[in-house]
């Protein structure tokens, strides 16, 4: 298959993303879409924050714009900026500016890694008034009809300097993910990797044993996505105890006693 | 250089006389220093300057060393006498000179517990692993100890400090491991429901009931932890091969029962009633550990408790979160019920959680594992558990550890209990003495007087100037120019690239402006001397500063903290919290700052090491680490002169090993021989008039991190 350029804005997802509801959060996002409300996912990392913003704009038939936020992230990269055609300046949209004007979803991810003046843009967006001031082009857009703004933000960052100030939080509808149940989880690896139902309730227990590791020692425990990246490690004929310990206990930590500790968890749960 | 000619026995006999003080300790030196006298040079020094080091710590232990050392030399690799010497003194630190000298007395078993050591696995240094596989496990979250045998009073595991069954390090910490599991799984698999201890005293044979209920209880437990942990089982087999254990196929087949997944304690209880007259019990698996009834009942009775007592008083705070305006009677009157909710994973076969009016509570974790441990000892939340706290016993107390108070601990036997333990650098024996100061943390009381502003009033001109000197230091968005990339044009640069182009030259790429953020990231302790030596004009002076540089502080954005030290000898080193990184610049931490008032003496190390550890679990990408002295380390005990310049020098090293960054302001003008010496060419400053000192420290702290 040869790869496709596409713009942001065209994309569509054409095929239903696997997605298990594990309570009304499909409900609230589509009562909320309604209502022109921005929608604010909270939850750990790997737990199913963007499969499911991929699965609403599947279920909405709407394009998706993701723009995962980092700490050089400014404004004019979502809003837009000039450049420079032939002697000529010309403005170039941005990701957000696009989702406005052709009513798309822009989901910006991890929205406390980017800098504070981005706020300056999203807030007017977040609110009834739903306009998006482009300073320097001295226009203000009114938001199309399907434009829908969500934001994702795992609160298990203690940071302070990474927390979300109340004066964005309180524009948002909070839709707070995480990991599903055993049950679920298990059969979330089942239908991601086609292992054995033995093996994904032993990873959800493996998972279930770094997740009581939080908070003495671990940031967080094994996410599901972790889980999946093992479970298709082992599918490809790696051991159990060497896929959980480069796809789940290196990917959560450094410190060698942790390391070892996880490894031995591992090695006695397979 | 090549060794010289062998030192006659009256050499020897001096250098002997002098490293032993004869003098006043009256030890003859004549007879091992003719031993001495037949070796060779090199041996010679070896043993004489190993005999200075350990004369450092005890005479008697370097005059029992000389005599043991000369037939150890033929038997033993340096290496080994060099260790045998170190644990000698360590474990004179710990337990002073008749453990220590039966250690130099016994070079034989000292050689056998090394080779124990060597392949054996210690304690000490698997605590770390084992404790987080503890942790892991599912559960109420397990401490872990050292103790004679392998037991568990249902909250803390106790190993022994080393195993050495197995033949290698490998097995002998799966050996570990295996105990672990085995203690945990008493409390997973509900060893502690049946009230045993009362069991055992109504037996007429206790000494036969209790090993073979043990044994029926281990085969239940082991089941288990097949279940769960198929791989630790197999280790757990592996173990027994090694040490040949086999079980005959009679028990195998009575004990079948108890291997299925439905029996529970009764039933093993039950057995051993059956089979109490007729059987006696196989011998424990090494990784069974002992049962010891009567501790756990301890801990059983007192968790019990406070356990009760806590949940009363979450719920009493989860209904307050969820509606703001509750009354005490309406409180009462909140139906909380427990629910089952079936879990296969979970060794009931449900797990519990908590309901208000039909509706499930959302419960924190703290909250959660509350409910793990209550569940774990009962099987279920009983209904009184449930009832809201009255008024009067809420306490939320309840649900934190109680903290012992420094001072009450300071007076008691138990004195090192729960005191942080810092090892401390001895010059003379080339070697850290381990465990040596017990530190603790208080917390300088406030004193609300007009110091704070008399001082503010004082100093109002200077420190109007130091906010703008240090404001100008605060993060600034700076506008960078010609870049590749950017948010905006550079319209200078597109106007000369444009002219360039038409030129007929190349044209420059670098055409956009960039907003560009410098980030100061600083982290900094102020670590202030208050020992007895700064009373009057200097602590005056020290708080003047205090109060100066907290103010500046503030308007810069740094994070940092302020603590004092003292000490009185190595047991009492005491650190006083005046502000930490959490804490706001409010009026009760310049109450503190008013409050704070010379103590004892001047030991650094500790006060280095404790400090630097704090330094150590803040973000940041500097951390400085201030000390604000008056001279000399110095205590009590022998932490005076080159031991404790040599103490304080290490601390620093070890600091600036973890990248902090250690500077030094003085006010004795005589520190230069000693402070270049631990802090280096540029690392400290003398101000050589106190009145000065608040003038200054901020100043310091400014060019310090431009």
């Amino acid at each position: 298959m040869g790869t496709r350029a596409l713009k942001t804005e065209e994309y569509f997802i054409e095929t239903e993303p696997y997605y298990e509801s594990v309570g009304d959060e499909i409900a609230i996002f589509e009562a909320a879409y309604k209502q022109k409300l921005p929608i604010l996912l909270k939850g750990p990392t790997g737990c199913g924050k963007t499969r499911f913003m991929e699965y609403m704009a599947w279920r909405l038939k709407k394009s998706i714009i993701t723009v995962s936020c980092h700490d050089d992230l400014t404004a004019s990269d979502l809003v837009g900026r000039f450049l420079i055609k032939g002697g000529e300046t010309t403005w170039v949209d941005g990701p957000l500016a696009r989702a406005v004007r052709t009513g798309a979803i822009c989901y910006l991810d991890e929205i406390v890694e980017a800098r504070k003046d981005t706020m300056v843009v999203i807030h007017p967006l977040a609110d009834d008034r739903r306009v998006l001031p482009i300073e320097k082009l001295g226009e203000i857009v009114q938001a199309r009809d399907g434009f829908c703004l969500a934001i994702s933000y795992n609160p298990g960052y203690q940071s302070v300097l990474k927390d979300l100030k109340q004066s964005t939080r309180q524009r948002f509808i909070a839709l707070q993910f995480n990991y599903p149940n055993s049950e679920l989880e298990t059969g979330i690896i089942i239908k991601e990797t086609g292992v054995t139902p033995e093996l994904a309730a032993k990873l959800v227990k493996f998972a279930v044993m770094t997740r009581n590791l939080k908070g003495s020692g671990l940031e967080e425990g094994a996410s599901t996505r972790l889980l999946v990246h093992a479970a298709k490690l082992i599918g490809e004929g790696v051991t159990p105890v060497l896929a959980c310990h480069t796809a789940i206990a290196q990917a959560l930590t450094d410190d060698h006693e942790m390391l070892a500790a996880i490894n031995e968890l591992s090695s006695s749960l397979f | 250089m090549p060794p010289g000619k062998p030192l006659t026995t009256g050499q020897i006999e001096a250098q002997l006389d002098d490293y032993l003080e004869v003098e006043f300790s009256f030890l003859k030196t004549v007879a091992p220093a003719a031993v001495l006298a037949t070796l060779k040079r090199q041996e010679q020094d070896y043993i004489i300057d190993w005999v200075k080091r350990v004369a450092s710590t005890n005479i008697q232990l370097a005059y029992q060393f000389i005599n043991q050392a000369v037939t150890a030399l033929d038997q033993l690799d340096r290496r080994t006498i060099e260790a045998w010497a170190l644990y000698a003194m360590d474990i004179y630190d710990q337990r002073g000179l008749h453990p220590a000298l039966a250690i130099i007395q016994n070079v034989e078993r000292f050689v056998k517990e090394s080779h124990e050591r060597a392949f054996g696995s210690v304690l000490e240094e698997e605590i770390g692993i084992l404790l987080h596989f503890a942790h892991g496990l599912s559960g109420r979250k397990l401490k872990i100890e050292s103790a004679e045998t392998a037991y568990t009073d249902s909250e803390t595991v106790f190993l022994p400090p080393v195993t050495t069954l197995l033949a290698n390090r490998n097995d002998n910490f799966l050996c570990y491991k295996a105990m672990v599991a085995c203690l945990w799984a008493q409390s997973r698999f509900g060893t502690f429901r049946i009230p045993l201890n009362e069991i055992l005293g109504q037996q007429q044979h206790p000494e036969k009931f209790l090993p073979l209920f043990h044994a029926f209880e281990s085969v239940r437990l082991e089941a288990g932890i097949k279940r769960e942990l198929p791989g630790l089982f197999r280790d757990m087999v592996h173990i027994k091969q090694q040490l040949a254990i086999a079980e005959d196929d009679s028990w195998l087949e009575l004990t079948r029962a108890l291997r299925s997944p439905g029996a529970t304690v009764s039933d093993a209880l039950s057995m051993t009633h059956q089979h109490i007259m007729q059987l006696v019990a196989p011998s424990p698996a090494v990784y069974h550990g002992i049962l010891r009834p009567e501790l756990i009942e301890i801990c059983l009775r007192a968790r019990l408790e406070k356990e009760k007592a806590a949940l009363r008083s979450a719920l009493i705070q989860m209904a307050d979160d969820m509606q703001s305006d509750v009354t005490e009677s309406d409180r009462q009157s909140l139906k909380f019920k427990a629910k089952r909710t079936e879990d296969p994973a979970e060794p009931d076969g449900y797990r519990m959680s908590i309901t208000l009016d039909d509706q499930p509570l959302p419960l924190p974790p703290d909250i959660e594992s509350l409910l793990t441990s209550i569940q774990q000892d009962l099987g279920d939340i009983p209904d009184d558990y449930l009832v809201p706290a009255g008024p009067g016993d809420y306490d939320p107390d309840y649900i934190k550890e109680q903290e012992a108070d420094p001072d009450e601990v300071w007076q008691g036997t138990y004195h090192e209990d729960g005191a942080f333990l810092y090892k401390e650098w001895d010059y003379q024996r080339q070697h850290y003495r381990k465990n040596w100061c017990a530190v603790r943390e208080k917390t300088v009381g406030p004193v609300y007087d007009d110091f704070v502003s008399k001082t503010l009033s004082r100093y109002s001109g200077l420190i109007k100037h130091l906010r703008k000197t240090f404001e100008a230091m605060r993060d600034e968005d700076k506008l960078l120019k010609r870049q590749v990339n950017g948010d905006g044009i550079d319209i200078d640069a597109l106007i000369e690239a444009l002219a360039d182009a038409r030129d007929g030259s190349e044209m420059s790429d670098r055409l956009f402006t960039h907003m560009h953020r410098a980030e100061r990231n600083i982290a900094v302790i102020f670590m202030v001397d208050m020992s007895g030596s700064t009373k009057g004009w200097i602590n005056d002076a020290e708080r003047e500063s205090l109060i100066l540089l907290s103010e500046t502080m503030e308007s810069l954005g740094d994070r940092y903290a302020i603590y004092g030290f003292s000490g009185m000898a190595r047991k009492r080193c005491e650190i006083f919290k005046i502000k930490s990184f959490d804490e706001n610049y409010d009026n009760e931490v310049k109450a503190r700052i008013s409050g704070i008032q010379p103590q004892d003496y001047t030991r650094m190390g500790f006060a280095i090491r404790h400090l630097s550890h704090k330094l150590n679990e803040v973000a940041a990408t500097t951390r400085i680490l201030i000390t604000i002295s008056d001279g000399k380390p110095d205590d009590y005990d022998n932490y005076r002169g080159q031991y404790g310049i040599e103490d304080t020098r290490r601390a620093l090293m070890e600091a600036r090993r973890d990248s902090i960054h250690p500077y030094c302001i003085t006010i004795d003008t005589e520190a230069k021989d000693y402070l270049t010496y631990m802090y280096g060419d540029a690392g400290y400053t003398v101000v050589d008039e106190v009145r000065k000192l608040p003038l200054k420290v901020s100043d310091i702290y400014r060019r310090l991190t431009t």
